[in-house]
């Protein structure tokens, strides 16, 4: 199958969804409509929704506010994830110290600390950054954690061998096998980053992507929900395009990162 | 470096090394035991010996990476304590760094020690026409083949100029013709200026075409060196063509007479050892 005939493929996969999704929403079938108007809305409304909010411009405010919180959850949460991560996995007993608690505190659904974050930080940008920190944190601690112990002994022995010091060591050896671990949880961490934004927004705010969905929800406008989910998904999907472009340049070492992509 | 290099001719001494690895159910395994091996400076000795019978860990006592559990080890005369700071070390596995190119991997070395990383990567390209790669040097070591990644392995050891070289294998996964090509490239090398080398490999015809001495260890548990044989070929030689004479075909005789026995009980001894009830 080449790369045409792909695509063309998929976008047959998107018209037939949206065809039936229009024809069943607004068509009666036997005297009922299969996807009734007020659950389901239509494709033309949430197509009308999704053009009337970038025409306003009212759209790039609240997709800004959900980027930018996205970006602070993801860079705070790495920077802690990789400092802890690293400290834990030099310093065996202090890693076995807190294990029961990190297992803990990551075993805890991270929704439950949205209120508590809200109250403590308000209902601003930063009580979906902390939300979207915990997430994001646990991620990239564990492939931190692992990416340093995991580090292969003969290169560590060859390492010590040349001379390295223990400091050289860590810039050398422990740290990029450590980065590349981390760069492989890239996508879910990012990902992660926008979940948190978003559950957030969602849950009490006064802008962002989250905070038009559940404003739409609020009084019924299934058009806007679906406009909502639609632009949402367009987002994270850039988004992971410019981590796919990053892990590439970064990851060219790795014998599966360079060549094998389609 | 060290203070006594002029005093002594032995560039590696083991006396009466003894090796125990504490296994997993409290058990000791006694994998050398009582192993007496001197390398002059300046000597090429092999290693030989059956599978698992304790050559690499004979080179990693030799390198500082493991403490013999009796008997002394001197280098140069010198009680040796930590890492061995005069000896290059080519592991039996892989050891390049996955995330540098081969001439990044070359010239860490140099950089880690305080050469300015211009000069450093100058001389790494000086070493990667010396094994024959001059076209690799941006190479990550995943886009080379396994003979490649062992010259690059050389290299690495090489630019920074140890007084003692180990070498673990370091022809292992290679076909025959590519073992004897590196062969040659490793006795010119050396010959340039003649560093203590201790080279193991598990085969026999390498060993005496390549080496000064050949060394035999028995099979494990409890490994010694049994036999300690002199090769009288003359230097410079060519390991294509020293596999036709005379002398090489007496001493292989000799050697293998002594070494069979030892790889048949080390393949008897090893699977007693892996089926033994605790
Ligand atoms: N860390 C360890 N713990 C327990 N036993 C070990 C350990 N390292 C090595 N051994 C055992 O010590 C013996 C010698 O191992 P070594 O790696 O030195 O063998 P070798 O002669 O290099 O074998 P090969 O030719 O297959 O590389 C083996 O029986 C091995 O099982
Ligand atoms: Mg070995």
């Amino acid at each position: 199958m080449n790369r045409l005939h792909l695509l063309l493929c998929q976008l047959l996969v998107a018209v037939v969804i949206v065809g039936l999704w229009q024809l069943f929403s607004t068509v009666p079938i036997f005297g009922r409509m299969i996807l009734p108007p007020f659950f389901f809305s239509n494709p033309v409304d949430v197509g009308a929704q999704i053009v009337a909010w970038f025409v306003a411009g009212t759209i790039w405010k609240h997709l800004a506010i959900t980027l930018w919180e996205s970006i602070l959850a993801f860079v705070i949460g790495s920077l802690g994830g990789v400092l802890f991560g690293f400290w834990f996995a030099r310093q065996p007993r202090i890693a076995a110290i807190f294990d029961p608690y990190v297992k803990m505190a990551n075993a805890l659904p991270r929704v439950v600390l949205a209120p508590i974050f809200t109250l403590w930080l308000g209902l601003g940008i930063w009580s979906k950054v902390a939300l979207g920190v915990t997430l994001v944190f646990f991620i990239v601690f564990f492939n931190v954690y692992q990416g340093v112990k995991e580090v292969s002994g003969t290169v560590l022995a060859n390492g010590r061998m040349l001379g390295m010091n223990e400091r050289q060591l860590m810039r050398h050896v422990y740290w990029p096998s450590a980065l590349s671990w981390m760069f492989s949880s890239l996508h879910t961490s990012v990902g992660f980053a926008v979940v948190g934004a978003v559950v957030g927004e969602y849950l009490g705010s006064a802008a962002g992507l989250g905070y038009l969905i559940q404003q739409a929800e609020g009084v019924f406008d299934v058009a806007g929900v679906f406009a909502g989910m639609f632009v949402l998904s367009a987002f994270v999907i850039l988004i992971d395009i410019g981590v796919t472009l990053v892990e590439r340049r970064l990851l060219v070492w790795r014998p599966d990162a360079a060549g094998s992509r389609i | 470096m060290q203070a006594g290099t002029a005093a002594t001719p032995w560039a590696v001494e083991l006396d009466d090394a003894t090796v125990a690895f504490h296994l997993a159910d409290a058990r000791v395994y006694t994998a050398v035991e009582q192993a007496n091996l001197a390398v002059k400076d300046g000597e090429f000795v092999a290693i030989v010996g059956p599978t698992g019978c304790g050559k690499s860990t004979l080179l990693n006592i030799a390198a500082g990476l493991l403490r013999p559990a009796g008997g002394a080890v001197r280098i140069f005369g010198q009680p040796l304590t930590g890492l061995n700071r005069d000896a290059g070390y080519l592991f039996q596995a892989e050891a390049l760094f996955p995330w540098k190119t081969a001439i990044e991997n070359i010239a860490i070395g140099l950089e880690i020690a305080g050469v300015r990383q211009a000069d450093a990567r100058q001389r790494a390209e000086g070493w990667l026409a010396s094994v024959g790669l001059g076209a690799f040097g941006n190479r990550y070591p995943h886009m080379l083949s396994g003979g490649q990644r062992k010259r690059i392995g050389l290299a690495q050891v090489l630019i920074r100029n140890p007084k003692i070289l180990l070498m673990d294998e370091p022809f292992g996964p290679l076909d025959a013709q590519t073992r004897q090509i590196m062969g040659n490239l490793l006795l010119e090398l050396w010959s340039a200026d003649r560093k203590a080398v201790l080279f193991v490999t598990h085969d026999l015809e390498e060993a005496i075409a390549l080496a000064d001495r050949v060394v035999i260890m028995s099979a494990g548990p409890q490994a010694r060196i049994i036999g300690d044989w002199r090769v009288p070929l003359a230097r410079p030689r060519d390991i294509f063509e020293i596999r036709l004479e005379k002398e090489f075909h007496a001493l292989h005789r000799e050697i293998w007479s002594v070494l069979k026995d030892e790889v048949m009980k080390g393949y008897v001894q090893s699977s007693q050892v892996a089926g033994a009830a605790p």
